[in-house]
């Protein structure tokens, strides 16, 4: 038919319908947890599972406030800090590993220090240990040193985390950049700092912003360190998950679902922002061989 | 270069002294890891000699290797081994061919292409103990939404958890579904960066789909491709949480990781030297794994640049 104004790469609504079908499917544990979290007790565990049902908001309620037994009165729950302490951390300990893991990247890919391989190679095996293994020594020393329970304590861990990623990650994207306009910017009388942030960075914004959500990703539900490291007042939101599973009636699966259906919009919302970044911006170089 | 770093004076010229940058950049990044990582690390390395248990207070006596031997020959870890090498395999392989169809999928441009993907990027967002709750859920076989629908096709009751084989197949359905989508962006990544010339051309030339996938298409995700095989296969050989709530390990010892044997050893019987010892062999196998992984990825580097 129309097939010379057919470009490549390019389809239509019958290919959304085709997508669309696939996502759903893709999407339906979550679809189901998201409806769980409307459900009533009964209705969460109802035989067979309910698909369709009257909705309501108690658990949505029951995060934020819970009917104390001995007044009848509702008393706010810590829910609103934890979510606080959850974005707070992640974002800041992300951010951090990204300039930190982007200086070092850059280094990596252009300034190849003695045994850059043995560099990159220590730091790829400290994210391969267990969690399990560092944590005796780290909860010793976190107790130690005061950090137990701390903002700093738990940001510097996630960053450190979070630096294998990053750097292995952006250096990546540096390695595909051409470096002959770098050489050209510098042939200009471009500093090494304006080829940095004026030539190298611009370039790879899309696959930083990638790395971000990546590691935003992979902090915002960490468990087993937040359980062990964070205190009452620096507790995140996957911590008081597993607190509400160890009720004497069982888990209640409305007021879990709540709490991961808020949970998730924050991360969703950040990564729907960056989506275009993410998938669009990834041409590297812009002189390819 | 000599005069932009003449430019900035004194201890910044020093500091700036292109033959300190590298180090220089790289100075922060490796302290944070050195504290958080590295340090700690090497302390449970040091209590790898003890038998030191977390929850006594006795002075620990310093054992040599006696807990390197106790743990290298019990058939238990053997066998933890093997479970890790069976989940972390097969999952890994799923999560490939899941990540890399939906990413081939995900490719083209369509309307709504943002929100449809979204739909897809979600389970990653998950936290673990969610994951593993209401996945424990779904195979639950009363409530449960898989024995629902699999009790359509058969009389019996459909107890996705109760066999080793089921039990394996839970466990590595919910940790593909979760990260297949980050597969998924890595193979979009490097999809979206082979220039359209090159399609363009081949379809001049009339290439088949599948010479121009191996030809123009492959060369550009090769090596994000190995760096997510890489990185899944680093996250998963950890997999606890998931394992932990689904299935506790069983039925038996069938599902129970090396990571969760680790757990309990450390925390539930206080084991502490014996399960550092144990984590430092886990740590070595995996650096030897990655070190033929990385040779690969140079060698073939090295063949086709």
């Amino acid at each position: 038919m129309a097939r010379k104004y057919r470009e490549i790469g390019k389809a239509g609504w019958g290919y959304t319908a085709i997508t669309s079908v696939v996502g759903f499917v893709y999407f339906f544990p979550v679809l189901w947890i998201i409806l769980t979290a409307f459900k009533t007790r009964t209705d969460a565990l109802a035989v067979p599972p309910k698909l369709f049902f009257t909705p309501t908001l108690d658990n949505f309620q029951s995060v934020f406030f819970r009917a104390s037994i001995t007044t009848g009165t509702s008393q706010a729950t810590d829910m609103g800090l934890y979510f606080f302490n959850s974005i707070f951390i992640a974002f800041t300990s992300v951010g951090l590993a990204l300039i930190v893991g982007t200086l070092a990247a850059y280094a990596f890919s252009r300034y190849p220090l003695r045994g850059n391989d043995t560099y990159l190679f220590i730091i790829l095996t400290t994210r391969m240990m267990p969690p399990i293994v560092v944590i005796i020594p780290i909860f010793l020393m976190f107790r130690l040193s005061g950090l137990a329970g701390s903002y700093w304590g738990i940001i510097l861990l996630y960053t450190a985390f979070n630096i294998p990623f990053s750097v292995w990650l952006v250096k990546s994207f540096f390695d595909e950049l051409n470096p002959e306009i770098e050489d050209a910017a510098r042939m200009d009388g471009a500093s090494e700092r304006r080829v940095f942030f004026r030539f190298c960075i611009p370039q790879i914004l899309a696959g930083l912003s990638a790395t971000f959500v990546f590691g935003l990703i992979l902090t915002w539900n960490e468990f087993l360190f937040a359980l062990l490291l964070t205190g009452v007042e620096t507790r995140t939101v996957p911590v008081a998950m597993a607190r509400t599973l160890g009720g004497e009636v069982g888990v209640d699966y409305g007021l879990l679902a709540a709490i991961v259906t808020l949970f998730l919009i924050p991360i969703f919302f950040v990564t729907f922002l960056l989506q275009n970044q993410l998938l669009r911006g990834v041409t590297f170089g812009t002189v390819k061989k | 270069m000599a005069d932009a770093a003449g430019r900035q004076g004194g201890f910044g010229a020093w500091l700036l002294d292109p033959k300190r940058r590298g180090a220089l950049l790289v100075t922060p990044a490796i302290t944070i890891l050195f504290v958080m990582n590295i340090f700690p690390l090497l302390w449970s390395f040091g209590l790898s000699f003890f038998n030191y248990r977390a929850n006594r207070l006795n002075v620990p006596s310093f054992r040599g290797l006696s807990n390197y031997e106790r743990v290298l020959t019990d058939d238990k870890v053997w066998e933890r081994f093997q479970t890790t090498a069976i989940i972390v395999g097969s999952s890994v392989l799923l999560q490939l061919i899941i990540g890399f169809l939906l990413a081939l999928l995900f490719a083209k441009e369509f309307p709504l292409r943002r929100i449809v993907l979204m739909l897809v990027l979600t389970p990653m967002m998950l936290s673990f103990v969610s994951v593993g709750v209401f996945f424990k859920l779904f195979y639950e076989p009363t409530f449960g939404i898989v024995s629902y629908v699999m009790n359509m096709f058969t009389d019996d009751a459909f107890v996705t958890l109760a066999t080793p084989a089921g039990a394996i197949a839970g466990i590595v359905i919910a940790d593909a579904w979760m990260w297949s989508p980050f597969v998924m962006l890595l193979v979009l990544a490097g999809l979206v960066s082979v220039p359209k010339y090159l399609y363009e051309a081949a379809e001049i030339d009339r290439a088949s789909a599948w010479r121009r996938f191996w030809t123009i298409t492959f060369p550009y995700i090769k090596s994000l491709l190995l760096l997510a095989i890489l990185f899944r296969t680093i996250e998963t050989f950890k997999l606890f949480d998931i394992v932990y709530i689904i299935t506790e390990g069983g039925p038996g010892s069938s599902t129970e990781t090396i990571a969760v044997f680790l757990y309990r050893n450390a925390f539930q019987f206080f084991k502490t030297s014996q399960s550092s010892a144990l984590a430092y062999i886990v740590l070595f196998i995996v650096i030897v794994l990655t070190n033929l992984y990385l040779y690969a990825v140079n060698r073939r580097a090295q063949e086709t640049g």
